[in-house]
């Protein structure tokens, strides 16, 4: 390849871009550690500033006394179950049209593709969504999560380019064997599909965990259907002026043992627990979600 | 079989004989329509029917009254939208925060991808992509918390970092300063997505032919000249491509950054136009008057979709719609 010897400017470029990137690489990752730290540090310590990427007066304290807050739990709860629902509906029916699409063979491909896509480009707007959701009656119930976007044309497209590039003498021959074409999708196509519908699968969980307008917007009268999320939004807004009306978290549980901890110490150890679940799959997910993502950008 | 069966038909009942094909295939595929008609609808139900919803701009709608009782105003909502001043306050902040994230957001992942694609220790590249992508896949809730925290005047590393370096002698308040706010917006969306949306250019770099890079290195071109005269004419059309979907997208930038990252002190620079369609059309029940605002915004991202990829194909022939 390239010979040993490197010349002045292909040193000072080295230098240039491994800085840059460093750089790039400390501010992304400094307010996660700063967070993270905040969060196992005594409250009542942290007021006192300075904490930086190591936890001063290490404690645990913060966490449980956010998960002795009701709201949070039923949150957590909800957040949870509309993470599995959400992407299992739209994993199942993602791949199912998927297939359906890249059967060069069936009658429905071009309508149905048009259908789809053209989603891609217009959306009825804020108003008429909320109308059509009233009409439905899916105000004030937990399928307001997981329904109205359950068949999304992007993670459509994505599985069919995937499934494009697998031979179609697989079908064929399953089809000689006598297998119909729901056979051939589920005992066949599917299992190759693993990567493409993990990509997907991600990215729908993702979209489901950190979902909290919804929250607001048709569920925020009802404490019983509310989200991680949503609580995180209504205790950072809260604060967001660092104004002393920070104690509605504090007020809201109405607990001597939570007034120890500053509405700080709270909002971090609450971030941390939106944000760990996330850290947990995103490395292991991460070759597929390239692919998948470079895959579905060249094909829309 | 089928030439059999062709042979049999006269040309008189062709149609018949294309019609009884078609309903005879259908027979075959039917577990490929039962895989996809439900799924259709579904899209129809939650993604066409809210088009509908449009002819509320029209009325004087109330949710009470039936379809066939609603009073039809004509135009009077958009006349009413043109006539309000805030609308144009609304707009100046739509435009731009969208176009300051167009220009920001769209060269700085670029300039990160060639930065990145000039690596050669594979460990501390992967590392810099994985640490990069991760804020992507963070709520903007946790996101405008990490903001706030950041460039708070108590301890925010920001401030300190000012302070100790002798720019401010006190901490900036940044959070309630009207006129950083679309520079807050716009770097905080950078953090978050930066990562994320170099991948494509990383990839379409991993599709230039390497020969290009020998034979320019025996000429003794430097890596700026590489850069300048390879990878960058190499990923030309990914870039394009990007452009032209960023401009579909401008003015559709959403709200979750500025509901979030707002507050009433910053309303003025903070308000878009999907946050006063909610502000107006749900909070204050003016149903017709939001959504006319929303109309409004559609028609510009589709004439802006159009504009860009008429421009697009002038001057390369190709389409990407």
């Amino acid at each position: 390849m390239k010979g040993s010897r490197k010349g002045w400017d292909d040193r000072l470029f080295d230098l240039i871009n491994y800085s840059f990137l460093t750089v790039v690489l400390l501010v992304t990752l400094y307010p996660f550690l700063n967070v993270l730290a905040i969060s196992l540090n005594e409250s009542t310590d942290t007021v006192r500033g300075g904490i930086t990427i190591f936890p001063r007066e290490f404690t645990l304290a913060n966490y449980q006394t956010i998960f002795e807050y009701d709201n949070l739990i039923t949150g957590f709860i909800n957040s949870t179950l509309r993470t599995v629902i959400g992407t299992v509906l739209g994993v199942v029916s993602s791949a199912m049209v998927a297939f359906t699409l890249s059967r060069a063979d069936f009658q429905g491909r071009k309508a149905f593709s048009t259908v789809l896509v053209l989603t891609l480009y217009f959306s009825g707007g804020l108003i008429p969504g909320y109308m059509l959701m009233r009409d439905l009656q899916l105000i004030d119930t937990f399928w307001v999560y997981v329904l109205p976007g359950m068949v999304n044309a992007f993670n459509i497209i994505i599985v069919r380019s995937f499934m494009d590039g697998l031979p179609f003498a697989l079908q064929e021959s399953a089809k000689m064997d006598g297998a119909n074409d729901f056979a051939i999708f589920w005992r066949i196509i599917l299992p190759l599909c693993t990567p493409v519908l993990a990509t997907i699968a991600l990215f729908i969980a993702v979209g489901q965990w950190n979902s909290w307008f919804d929250t607001y917007l048709y569920n925020s009268s009802n404490p019983s259907l509310t989200t991680l999320q949503f609580e995180l939004m209504k205790i950072l807004q809260n604060t967001t002026m660092g104004s002393t009306d920070a104690n509605a978290f504090r007020d809201a549980q109405g607990q001597e043992a939570a007034s120890s901890v500053s509405p700080e110490s709270i909002k971090m150890a609450i971030s941390m627990v939106t944000i760990i679940p996330i850290l947990l799959v995103y490395p292991f997910l991460q070759r597929f979600f390239v692919q998948g993502m470079t895959l579905g950008a060249v094909k829309s | 079989m089928e030439s059999v069966e062709k042979k049999a038909h006269t040309k008189i009942n062709r149609s018949a004989k294309t019609q009884h094909r078609f309903f005879k295939t259908m027979k075959q595929q039917k577990y490929l329509y039962a895989m996809s008609v439900p799924f259709v609808l579904w899209v129809l139900v939650f993604n066409y029917v809210p088009l509908w919803g449009w002819t509320m701009a029209f009325q004087d709608f109330k949710p009470a009254r039936s379809f066939m009782e609603q009073e039809w105003v004509g135009l009077a909502n958009f006349t009413a939208l043109f006539q309000d001043e805030r609308f144009y306050l609304v707009l100046l902040n739509t435009l731009a925060m969208s176009i300051m994230g167009l220009a920001i957001g769209f060269v700085v992942p670029i300039i990160f991808a060639v930065f990145l694609n000039e690596v050669r220790v594979q460990t501390f590249k992967r590392t810099v992509q994985t640490v990069s992508y991760l804020p992507h896949f963070v709520s903007w809730v946790v996101v405008a918390g990490i903001v706030t925290k950041v460039l708070s005047t108590d301890g925010g590393i920001v401030n300190e970092m000012l302070m100790a370096a002798g720019f401010v002698n006190e901490p900036v308040q940044f959070m309630t300063k009207g006129e950083w706010f679309w520079m807050i917006v716009t770097l905080s969306d950078l953090w978050k997505e930066m990562g994320w949306n170099s991948i494509i250019f990383l990839a379409a770099m991993a599709g230039v032919d390497p020969q290009q890079y020998e034979a320019a290195k025996v000429d003794g071109a430097s890596r700026l000249r590489q850069i300048w005269h390879i990878t960058l004419p190499g990923i030309r059309p990914t870039i394009l491509v990007v452009l032209i979907l960023s401009i579909g997208h401008l003015i559709t930038i959403g709200f979750e950054k500025q509901f979030l990252l707002g507050n009433p002190i910053v309303v003025d620079y903070a308000e878009v136009l999907d946050l006063y369609a909610l502000n107006y059309g749900i909070g204050l029940g003016r149903f017709s008057y939001g959504t006319a605002i929303g109309i409004f915004n559609s028609l510009v991202s589709i004439v802006l979709l159009f504009l860009a990829n008429g421009i697009f194909k002038r001057y390369t022939n190709q389409s990407v719609m």
